[in-house]
């Protein structure tokens, strides 16, 4: 029986770990390869890191970011942020990355999807799929759209339809980010983590909103498969064994002896 | 010491972290693709994601495949990992009619039980049976939708479960061949790994 995935997230922008990438002013936290040790090393199950340089030179040093992880990290590394194309995800994997995930260039042209499964294998093909709520009458049922360029553009896209789509074209796990509670240490969206596990069978991995154990403990009731987490790390609010260890004292299948 | 190891270069995704977990490991690794290398090497490993038919292609159009087969036939340390273990089985149903290396019997198969996600995306725990040399009890990475079913006669098998018991991996003598990924396995994987190039050090 698989385990419930523990996934820090590392945001790097030219080389550096930053925090606050979409709430406030950003913050240094780090070295990459060094705070990718530190996380294997508590117990962290995987690694994702999004590359959120705004210039091309910030994106070229990506690459050289993840060779710089890669040579510390044993456990598997998907990378995101800015892959445009096929070839952009083939310079990360031969850098060191083990899946790449794709967002807002897949809602512009979803053939990306399966042209990045074809060649490389759906298990390496992450949609990214950042979803938002859209208003309605407080008995009507919840409704998500999909939302692209770090939440500037909201598509209409409704989030349960692309997320089957992107799994028909060759996506082999979803990385659902909330964008509603991004940022807002107030829990995860379990009711668009249940909905989107629900619609699909390849894993999902719940995104935005973490602060407790707690909240990833609902998380993976509501049907999430793994659960990332930014800030609760970086800021050592917990370490990632603290919150493996409430999550198995709750009852969940966790990986504690590494 | 390092312990020399020639990987096969499959132009497949996971080729960087393969080679970085053989160095964690301590071994030296150093890509081949040339037939001669792979029958001459101390040790071989067949590492590869992606689909069945084009890898086993690529290894046709390089004429490795009787080269990978007479040395893991022969009791050679030799190793694959993934694709690379699934290529070492006679096919495999995500490409029918293309043969593999028919180092064992048997076929590949899609995971059945409907009720699991599918890829298997995550960590598993893996049991090897008595006899097993190199593989112990323990956490390991796995990421594929396709797997063995039944262990073949004349290997040790360690077995894992995903809504089904599927082979997580075989052994026999130095050659080891796994489901999963010990390179993305952190230090479970990495001492498997060791233990792996240390077989091919001292006689099986």
């Amino acid at each position: 029986m698989l385990t419930h995935r523990i996934i820090p997230c590392l945001d790097v922008r030219d080389g550096r770990v930053v925090k606050g990438v979409r709430f406030s002013g950003l913050r240094d936290a780090g070295d990459p390869a060094e705070r990718a040790a530190a996380y294997e090393a508590q117990g962290a199950d995987e690694l994702v890191m999004l590359d959120v340089s705004a210039t091309p030179e910030g994106r070229a040093t990506a690459v050289v970011t993840v060779q710089k992880i890669r040579a510390v990290l044993g456990i598997p590394l998907t990378v995101g942020g800015g892959v445009r194309r096929a070839e952009n995800a083939g310079a990360l994997l031969e850098a060191g990355a083990d899946k790449v995930s794709v967002n807002t260039a897949a809602v512009e042209n979803p053939a990306l999807i399966s042209e990045i499964a074809e060649r490389f294998g759906r298990q390496c093909a992450v949609l990214a799929l950042d979803a938002a709520r859209v208003p309605g009458a407080p008995d009507d049922a919840p409704r998500w759209e999909v939302v692209t360029q770090s939440g500037k553009h909201r598509t209409g896209l409704d989030a349960i339809a692309w997320a089957r789509e992107a799994q028909a074209r060759g996506a082999g796990e979803i990385l659902l980010t909330s964008w509603d509670k991004d940022g807002t240490r107030s829990g995860y969206d379990t009711a668009l983590l249940a909905a989107v596990s629900a619609a699909v069978h390849v894993p999902v991995i719940a995104s935005g909103g973490a602060a407790t154990a707690e909240h990833l403990a609902l998380a993976l009731q509501a049907g999430a498969d793994a659960v990332l987490a930014a800030s609760i790390f970086h800021d050592g609010d917990f370490t990632v064994a603290q919150v493996k260890a409430a999550l198995v004292a709750l009852g969940f299948e966790g990986r504690i002896r590494l | 010491m390092t312990l020399p190891v020639h990987v096969v270069r499959t132009g497949t995704a996971n080729q960087a972290s393969v080679l970085a977990g053989l160095t964690r490991a301590g071994g030296r690794p150093v890509l081949t693709d040339s037939p001669e290398d792979v029958r001459r090497a101390d040790r071989v490993m067949l590492p590869g994601v992606g689909a069945f038919g084009a890898a086993a292609a690529e290894l046709a159009a390089k004429g490795l495949i009787d080269a990978l087969r007479e040395r893991a036939t022969a009791g050679r340390p030799t190793m694959g990992i993934c694709l690379g273990m699934q290529l070492f089985a006679e096919h495999s149903e995500e490409s029918p009619g293309v043969p593999g290396l028919g180092v064992f019997p048997g076929a590949i198969l899609r995971f059945r039980d409907e009720s699991v996600r599918i890829p298997q995306l995550g960590w598993n725990h893996i049991e090897p049976e008595p006899g097993c040399r190199l593989l112990r009890a323990g956490h390991v990475y796995f990421a594929n939708s396709y797997r063995l079913a039944r262990a073949p006669e004349g290997w040790h098998v360690a077995r894992s479960t995903h809504g089904e018991p599927f082979v997580a991996a075989l052994e026999r003598g130095p050659v080891l061949v796994c489901q999963f990924h010990p390179e993305l396995s952190g230090a479970f994987g990495r001492e498997l790994l060791s233990r792996w190039l240390d077989a091919g050090a001292r006689p099986c």
